[in-house]
């Protein structure tokens, strides 16, 4: 059972109740997705980004807690008119702020809610397949804990179904 | 952080109803057991009962007709068998390095099941560290444990099997007498531990006539006072005691006496004993209506545990697909709906309940779990207020999980 303490910010209860730009977006130009159902955290954001490679409008959809909902919906409204360039610039620690702090065991959320837009911005560019020089080759801190974050849940999984078998 | 506490506070303010349902972490205490406890902070018993005063006598007096009721309770041949801890936890604890430390040259190996609380699973991890070795027998989707690999895994090496009486978050009623037997067939040294707590006023329980060594009781899990509980030792077995300190009344745990949190534990157990059958079939009752109106009114849920005579009669347990616990529970609180979740979300282990895993539970639908134990105080008005709040809770969570992880 799930058992630590969380006191979450008015900030992040307000989100909460009332997210801003939840949902699927039907006329996205990308969608991306970070996290696994199976570490209870996966946030998908579709994003519409205009010829200039201005972000129109972003919205997500999140299986997760309070945080991961805050975070995910802070992100979409923090991007809203940003260039792709400024947008991928955005640090989790930057999300976290806007959502006036999270408790240490919830900075993954921050974190997952980046690495799922970093991805999505990286998706544009491959489908379109243009690679702008500022686009770094290699992945981002976020990206690489969401992957990191997927693997750990798929491993343990896999691990609990085996020794569930024996 | 307290300072969020206090807005997540004024967040439940005005709720016409609230209901308590997460009598598996902590429960109110009702006013009629904290009315026998309060004189015996300053009016009576106030002293020390192995001391020779008034106030140390009427302590003496109070533990030992508490502890004669409460073994009467539990179908004990001597009052002797009763030994109160400050809880569970440490009756488990007392129970489990109690007899396997001194036991180490007769053998180190100890049985249990994978879906036994946090402080078995966490002791018997401690005592890797003295050389026993566990194994943990599996369980099938409804939580039984397999007896035939329990019979597999004995043998004259093996000290201890601790196997709980009814399962704590899923409401399985073990069949503990047949693994007793199977254990005692081969192999009359190995001592059995049972954890009875969510069995204790719940269901039926004898332990002289169920035949096991040890056997553990809470009170917080019938409404008594938290900090009190006891480990039933079945005369000639062998514990030893894990604390040393100054030893009072309590052979088995040293230090002075919590007079007040006793007599509050015995109370809670005379109100829970003197209208037992009708008590349990209330609890029953509403189990089954939380159940059957969930059911009927939530599409892709599932009910972790058995259904009727086989599951204890205060447990609820259902998985929520595509809705996450934790979220859930926050929702179902600012709606005046207190649960708790077997969802992994506030941890950073990403791993959700170990019993819900062990059934078969998916992940997802583990972080999706929501577990319910209703009480004699529980009224319908109570359970029908839940049955209106839960529908619309999972519908907005599930909302905002829209497509996301479906498959």
């Amino acid at each position: 059972m799930s058992r630590a303490p969380l006191p979450y910010n008015p900030k992040v209860l307000e989100l909460f109740r009332n997210p801003k730009n939840l949902g699927k977006m039907e006329d996205a130009t990308v969608v991306a997705v970070a996290g696994n159902p199976l570490c209870g955290d996966m946030i998908t954001f579709y994003l519409k980004i205009t010829d200039q490679d201005v972000i129109e409008k972003a919205s997500f959809e999140s299986y997760g807690c309070a945080a991961n909902i805050a975070t995910s919906s802070v992100v979409t409204e923090m991007i809203k008119g940003m260039k792709i360039q400024d947008a991928w610039k955005i640090f989790w620690k930057s999300v976290a702020e806007a959502v006036g702090g999270l408790p240490s065991v919830k900075f993954h959320c921050g974190i997952l809610a980046v690495g799922a837009l970093k991805r999505a911005i990286r998706k544009y560019y491959q489908d379109k397949n243009v690679a702008p020089s500022w686009l770094e080759k290699e992945p981002t801190f976020e990206e690489k804990q969401a992957l990191e974050e997927e693997q750990l849940a798929d491993m343990l999984a896999k691990r609990m179904k085996k020794e569930g078998t024996q | 952080m307290v300072e969020n506490v206090k807005e997540l506070l004024k967040a439940h303010e005005g709720l016409k109803r609230e209901v308590y349902l997460d009598n598996e972490n902590s429960s109110m205490v009702p006013k009629e057991v904290i009315e026998t406890m309060l004189p015996y902070y300053s009016q009576r018993g106030y002293g020390n009962p192995t001391l020779t005063h008034k106030p140390g006598w009427e302590a003496f007096e109070v533990i030992m007709e508490s502890a004669q009721k409460i073994a009467g309770f539990l179908g004990c041949k001597s009052v002797e068998e009763v030994n109160f801890t400050p809880g569970e936890t440490e009756a488990n604890n007392l129970a489990l390095m109690g007899t396997t430390l001194g036991m180490r040259d007769k053998g180190k190996k100890i049985v249990i099941s994978e879906v036994e609380p946090i402080n078995v699973l966490h002791v018997t991890d401690m005592l890797k560290k003295y050389g026993f070795t566990t194994t943990k027998i599996p369980v099938n989707n409804e939580g039984f444990i397999n007896l035939e690999k329990l019979k597999e895994a004995i043998d004259k090496e093996t000290v201890l099997v601790s196997l709980s009486t009814v399962n704590h978050e899923i409401g399985t009623i073990q069949p503990i007498k047949e693994a007793l037997e199977i254990v005692k067939d081969k192999n009359r040294q190995a001592i059995f531990h049972t954890d009875a707590s969510d069995t204790y006023g719940k269901a039926d329980l004898n332990l002289n006539d169920l035949g096991v060594d040890l056997a553990t009781v809470s009170s917080y899990k019938i409404l008594g006072p938290r900090g009190i509980g006891a480990l039933y030792v079945r005369e000639g077995v062998n514990v030893e005691r894990i604390l040393e300190g100054q030893i009072g009344t309590q052979k088995l745990w040293p230090g002075v006496e919590n007079t007040p949190l006793i007599v509050g534990f015995t109370k809670a157990s005379e109100l829970m004993f003197q209208n037992f059958e009708e008590n349990v079939a209330h609890m029953r009752r509403l189990r089954d209506k939380l159940i059957d109106g969930i059911f009927g009114t939530i599409s892709d849920v599932k009910l972790n545990g058995p259904k009727g005579e086989k599951r204890v009669s205060d447990n609820v347990n259902i998985s929520f697909l595509r809705c996450e616990g934790e979220a859930l529970t926050i929702e179902l609180s600012l709606g005046g709906v207190y649960v708790s979740s077997g969802s992994a979300c506030s941890r950073r282990l990403l791993q959700p309940s170990h019993v819900l895993v062990a059934i078969g539970r998916k992940f997802d639908e583990a972080h999706g779990s929501i577990l319910m134990k209703v009480t004699r105080y529980h009224t319908d008005e109570d359970i029908n207020y839940v049955l209106e709040k839960i529908p619309k809770a999972v519908e907005r969570i599930r909302g905002i999980t829209g497509s996301t992880g479906v498959e």
